[in-house]
């Protein structure tokens, strides 16, 4: 643990991000301050609170439900999405790829569907949907969706025809096929998909939440991250406009770093 | 070892016999002629060179053999039976003709022993125990022991090949289909995997079907030499290297041997010639 420790601190690629993390910190609450420090006002940055004043609105809300709750309520959105999206993206990606006949009849529709943002599906979701709360995860759902099913789809298309004609020669079946080469071959797209997928429920989540005001549970503290930001901008606390900010940062940033090492796990073999 | 010897063990497995295969790509349309009205007789047990300039139309031949493409006249049969033929244009794949390809078809998601075990597995005919003890021991005959574990991208593309060809020979088949398998090598590499070929041929009772575009390389390693004509293509010449193996690499100096590559080696470039000129023509 120590080593490990250790090891960060003597690595050269993370000595760097930290000492660029602690610039970049200077630098914003240099620019904050700069009414009060030279005078004049840094425009754009002048007016964003200073880093310690976000920590300082930030260290109560660590010991404050409702916060944990507006994490708990958007990781849930996210990760029901996002997993709705694997479950249904991953067959019907590999169904187009290996049916002509349902390529033929689906690609198309899915391909005039795909240019639709989530978002503008926000207002038909809400009449759709019997809660607010199905709706912001059928938003979530579609933003993983689609870079999914595209993934998975270019992926399986793209093995070599060669491969395909070693495993029958060898006496594979059809279903041998798809098991054992089409499935492993299209892990490392489905990976890739996976993590970009996951950057894209993060970013409509939040969004999801302002417009439809934060799900069955809002109207107050605890509607998801995204309602937390609005909630703090409506209520005049630009401080803890960051703090939501920089919280889905860390967010999307641990649930990508998870899809990655799953991702990377799984498709061991790409690594020379 | 000397050739009736080594006849001899062969005998019974891997004879083909093509005659007068015509395959046409479009037939419909553009209507190109690939193989026109081929026959090649391969004893069991030889080894047998196709060599050709590159696009004249052996691949076409080499997939029809192993079943990935179809024929439009002609038949093709292997040990007396039917691959492909009158009423059946297309043969079936099987394990009795492995192709080792061009690229190399290993499965770059599995390692070297489950790739070594992938045939036999499928045809479900011994258990998985006795699967990983034949993998192994052809493994170590081929001096790839140490190498099971890893996946076909840590390993050079040499080692890759040799892989490719023991996975093949793990099927037992009676013939190995092999596309140009050592294009991409560099020439030191090529001869040390010819004389490698060579050695594990003298182990096993297989037939090779072999395509080159290098004519020394079919001069060394091959009983059986068939020369072909540019598109489309069939055989201009046949002709049998009577330098018994084993061989060794210092063949390639004999006066035998530079005596066959001087007989060959008109032939070869005449076709190349051609070849190019159509190609000047098309682009």
């Amino acid at each position: 643990m120590i080593r490990s420790v250790q090891k960060f601190f003597f690595n050269r690629s993370s000595r760097r991000a930290t000492i660029a993390i602690i610039v970049f910190l200077l630098f914003w609450e240099t620019c904050s301050r700069s009414m009060g420090w030279f005078g004049f006002q840094v425009p754009w940055i002048g007016k964003i609170p200073a880093p310690s004043a976000v920590i300082t609105a930030w260290i109560p809300l660590l010991t404050d439900s409702g916060y944990w709750t507006s994490w708990y309520l958007s990781s849930k959105r996210v990760f029901t999405g996002f997993l709705m999206a694997m479950i249904l993206g991953i067959p019907f990606g590999l169904l187009l790829a290996i049916n002509r006949t349902a390529y033929g009849i689906m690609f198309p529709t899915f391909e005039v569907l795909r240019p639709i943002p989530p978002l503008a599906w926000v207002p038909a979701a809400i009449i759709f949907w019997p809660t607010a709360e199905m709706s912001i995860a059928f938003v979530t759902f579609l933003g993983a969706f689609y870079t999914i099913v595209i993934n998975v789809l270019g992926g399986a298309q793209s093995i070599d025809q060669r491969f395909f004609q070693a495993a029958r020669s060898m006496g594979s079946s059809q279903w041998d096929i798809f098991k054992r080469i089409v499935l492993p071959a299209t892990v490392p797209s489905i990976a890739v998909g996976a993590s970009v997928g996951m950057g894209i429920t993060w970013e409509v989540v939040v969004a999801a939440e302002m417009i439809s005001g934060g799900g069955s549970d809002g109207g107050g503290k605890g509607g998801g991250l995204g309602f937390f930001i609005w909630d703090s901008y409506l209520g005049g606390s630009y401080q803890q406009i960051v703090v939501g900010m920089i919280s889905i940062g860390i967010a999307g940033y641990l649930s990508s770093s998870l899809i990655r090492v799953l991702g990377d796990h799984f498709s061991k073999w790409t690594r020379r | 070892m000397n050739e009736s010897v080594k006849t001899s063990q062969h005998m019974g497995r891997g004879q083909i016999s093509i005659d007068n295969v015509v395959k046409i790509y479009d037939p419909e349309g553009a209507a190109v002629m690939a193989v026109d009205h081929c026959s090649l007789e391969i004893a069991a047990g030889e080894i047998c060179m196709i060599v050709g300039p590159s696009g004249c139309g052996k691949t076409t031949l080499l997939n029809a053999i192993a079943g990935f493409h179809s024929i439009n006249s002609g038949s093709i049969t292997l040990d007396g039976k039917l691959l492909c033929g009158p009423g059946k244009p297309q043969a079936t794949p099987g394990s009795d003709r492995i192709v080792v390809f061009q690229n190399g078809a290993l499965f770059p998601w599995k390692n070297v022993l489950d790739n070594m075990m992938f045939g036999p597995v499928m045809a479900g005919k011994m258990g998985i125990k006795e699967i990983k003890e034949k993998a192994f021991s052809m493994m170590a005959d081929a001096g790839l022991s140490g190498t099971e574990n890893n996946f076909p991208g840590e390993l050079s593309s040499g080692v890759r090949r040799r892989v490719e060809i023991v996975r093949a020979l793990m099927n037992d088949p009676s013939v190995l289909l092999l596309d140009e398998p050592y294009r991409a090598l560099d020439s030191l590499t090529k001869s040390v995997m010819h004389e490698a070929l060579l050695d594990i041929y003298y182990k096993n009772k297989v037939t090779i079907f072999f395509i080159t575009h290098d004519l020394q390389e079919a001069l060394f390693l091959g009983n059986k030499v068939a020369i072909m004509t540019s598109r489309p293509c069939k055989p201009k010449k046949v002709l049998t290297v009577d330098i018994p193996y084993p061989r060794s690499y210092s063949v390639v100096t004999d006066q035998r041997f530079r005596d066959l590559m001087e007989e060959t080696s008109d032939l070869v470039h005449e076709e190349a010639k051609k070849s190019f000129a159509a190609g000047e023509r098309e682009g």
